[in-house]
């Protein structure tokens, strides 16, 4: 197991090399430089020059890259012109709306697909089954930002169940921090609730023909104990597999749907950032959600072997 | 005993052709997904290429006393926050929108293609290669999107521009695996023993053997960045306004969604189908190209 993980630990040596020259370099496509791009139309030469002075952009690029990593190791993520405080600090006042989010949305997946497929895997080739493989099809056509303005118009604008929009931070109380949740979860969970339950159909339909469910059948179980128990045990890698890469993308996912619904997450400080041209936020939001993605995939890997015994992860 | 002769063997030859032709022609009607996922996509282009014949109404004529018409009358799908008809602009959003995605299939399956190709025929290049390809992959899409978009400015022009980057790697991957399967086939050494270059092996003899799994990937391509584009200009870093796409009508619409529930409605269902679409297409492509898939998937 150690071994294993020394092993996956290394491979993302380059991984990681990539992606900081690939965030590093973004901001140096910009059309006239970083710094012409800040200041905007009107600076002047001199203004140009004294801003690439004080952000260092006027040093070799190599150079600029190497302080640059340097300090992402010490997790200095570098500072915020616009709102003259460090990125990590801003990134800690907007990561627990986005985390939230994410959470939220993932639990909704799991409880509304892992019920619907395994009805749809027992009572396979029946309407029930066609309408919700069908279902789940329509579900991952429609992208979370529009699923999140459809349910923004039906619940919240027609139906008035829910607030439509707006954020209260878990102080405020759980049922409140949920009642605002919900329609944003609701939209981001969407995809991912379709995904698995189409795996845990297909997951299911495997093992359901195998000899120790009949066994368990023959022995007189009831087909609650039978489906539920045996079956769904055996069936749970696949699903666990969905489970743990969808949350990578729940947590990407979140930071579009935040600005549909104006939750003050990640997502509203990237698009904030944007418009103020804060390079610095840019770079650091999107490294910060790529490290946790490419982490929670490794962490979901690693899983495997506590999940399933089989999976001997330090023999491959 | 006599050989066919010249003429004979030509017309057992178009027999032939024809024959395959028609079972070719059966499996594909029988691929009811395929069916309808080509069906509904063409809809959608052909709403573009001839909607604007159709309709009698300019996307970007704005008539102040037509505000937010509800749909019925003159206006079919209503009108928009400045009375521009909203149907008119949705047809035009499908030529941006269907424009763009085709775009970014279309280059991000080039770039992949090459960079693929010579990754599966150089083991150095493979590893310089494929690590940049890991590691693109591994920023989210979207973000990497957001991130370029930021830089770049938004147009057009850019967001076929970030898409193309964000997709290009997966492209690369699968041409990848299917060239090395290739590669490594007998009659691939024999050519290089028997002196052939580098580029003719690639491409007349690799190359073509990796078509159907691109073609495949580059519908789903197609579909993701359809949406990929609507996401970017709802979030307003992508197409600008006044030029209409199925993203930024989207934006507007959220704006009087307590007005207009027909401003995301109809945008939205555009997106829905051409995407489900696309993704029924690119299933039965699969399916018709790689037989064994289907077979398999179909337990």
């Amino acid at each position: 197991m150690a071994g294993y993980l020394a092993k996956r630990l290394l491979s993302l040596v380059p991984v990681l090399f990539v992606v900081t020259v690939a965030i590093f370099l973004i901001i140096h496509i910009t059309p006239g430089g970083p710094a012409a791009s800040i200041l905007g139309m009107e600076a002047t030469e001199e203004e140009i020059e004294r801003l690439n002075e004080e952000l260092g952009l006027n040093r070799p690029i190599h150079e600029q890259y190497v302080t640059w990593v340097a300090g992402l190791l010490r997790g200095d993520l570098g500072d915020s012109i616009f709102m003259r405080m460090p990125v990590s600090r801003a990134i800690r006042e907007h990561i627990g709306p986005t985390l939230s989010l994410a959470i939220v949305a993932q639990l909704i997946a799991i409880v509304l697909a892992i019920p619907f497929g395994m009805l749809a895997a027992y009572k396979r080739g029946t309407l029930a089954d066609y309408t919700l493989m069908g279902a789940s099809l329509l579900g991952m056509a429609v992208p979370s930002f529009l699923m999140g303005l459809l349910l923004m118009l039906v619940i919240g604008v027609k139906l008035g169940w829910l607030p439509v929009a707006g954020y209260a931070p878990l102080s405020a109380g759980l049922g409140v921090h949920l009642k605002f949740l919900i329609l944003p979860a609701l939209s981001l969970g969407s995809i991912q609730a379709a995904l698995i339950a189409r795996m845990t159909r297909s997951s299911m339909l495997d093992i359901l023909n195998l000899p120790f469910i009949r066994t368990a059948r023959s022995k007189g179980l009831n087909e609650l104990k039978v489906v539920g128990k045996h079956a769904l045990r055996n069936a749970f890698l696949p699903i666990l597999t969905v489970v743990g890469q969808t949350f990578g993308t729940l947590v990407t996912g979140a930071v579009v749907v935040e600005s549909i619904f104006n939750i003050p997450g990640l997502g509203q400080l990237i698009l904030n950032s944007i418009e103020r041209r804060d390079y610095a936020v840019i770079q650091g939001v999107v490294l910060f959600v790529t490290i946790i993605y490419v982490a929670i995939n490794l962490a979901v890997d690693l899983l495997y072997g506590a999940v399933d015994p089989r999976v001997r992860l330090d023999k491959r | 005993m006599e050989l066919l002769n010249r003429e004979q063997y030509d017309v057992l030859r178009k027999r032939l052709a024809r024959e395959q032709r028609r079972l070719n022609i059966r499996r594909i009607k029988s691929n009811y997904g395929l069916v309808a996922g080509a069906v509904l996509f063409l809809f959608f282009v052909l709403l573009a290429v001839a909607g604007p014949l159709i309709i009698p109404h300019d996307p970007a004529e704005m008539k102040v006393a037509e505000r937010l018409m509800a749909p019925g009358g003159t206006h079919w799908l209503g009108t928009d926050e400045f009375g521009r008809d909203l149907l008119a602009r949705i047809v035009y959003g499908a030529r941006v929108s269907i424009a763009a995605g085709l775009s970014v299939a279309a280059i991000a399956s080039v770039l992949g293609l090459i960079a693929g190709l010579y990754a599966s025929y150089y083991k150095w290049l493979d590893h310089v290669l494929m690590r940049i390809c890991d590691g693109l992959y591994a920023i989210p899409g979207i973000l990497l999107a957001i991130a370029l978009m930021a830089a770049l400015g938004a147009s057009i022009r850019n967001v076929i521009i970030a898409l193309s980057i964000v997709y290009t790697p997966g492209i690369a991957r699968i041409v990848r695996s299917a060239a090395l399967s290739v590669r490594s086939q007998t009659y691939i050494e024999a050519m290089v023993v028997q002196g052939a270059g580098a580029t003719r092996i690639i491409w007349r003899h690799i190359m073509p053997n990796t078509l159907s799994p691109l073609l495949v990937q580059a519908t789903f391509v197609f579909a993701e960045a359809i949406i990929s584009e609507a996401a970017l200009s709802f979030l307003g870093v992508g197409i600008p306004a006044p030029e209409p796409s199925w993203g930024n009508i989207l934006q507007a619409g959220k704006l009087v969604i307590y007005k207009a529930w027909w401003m995301v409605v109809f945008p939205g269902a555009a997106i829905v189908l051409t995407v489900l679409g696309l993704n029924l297409l690119g299933d039965g492509l699969r399916d018709h190209l790689d037989p064994r898939l289907a077979a398999k998937g179909k337990r």
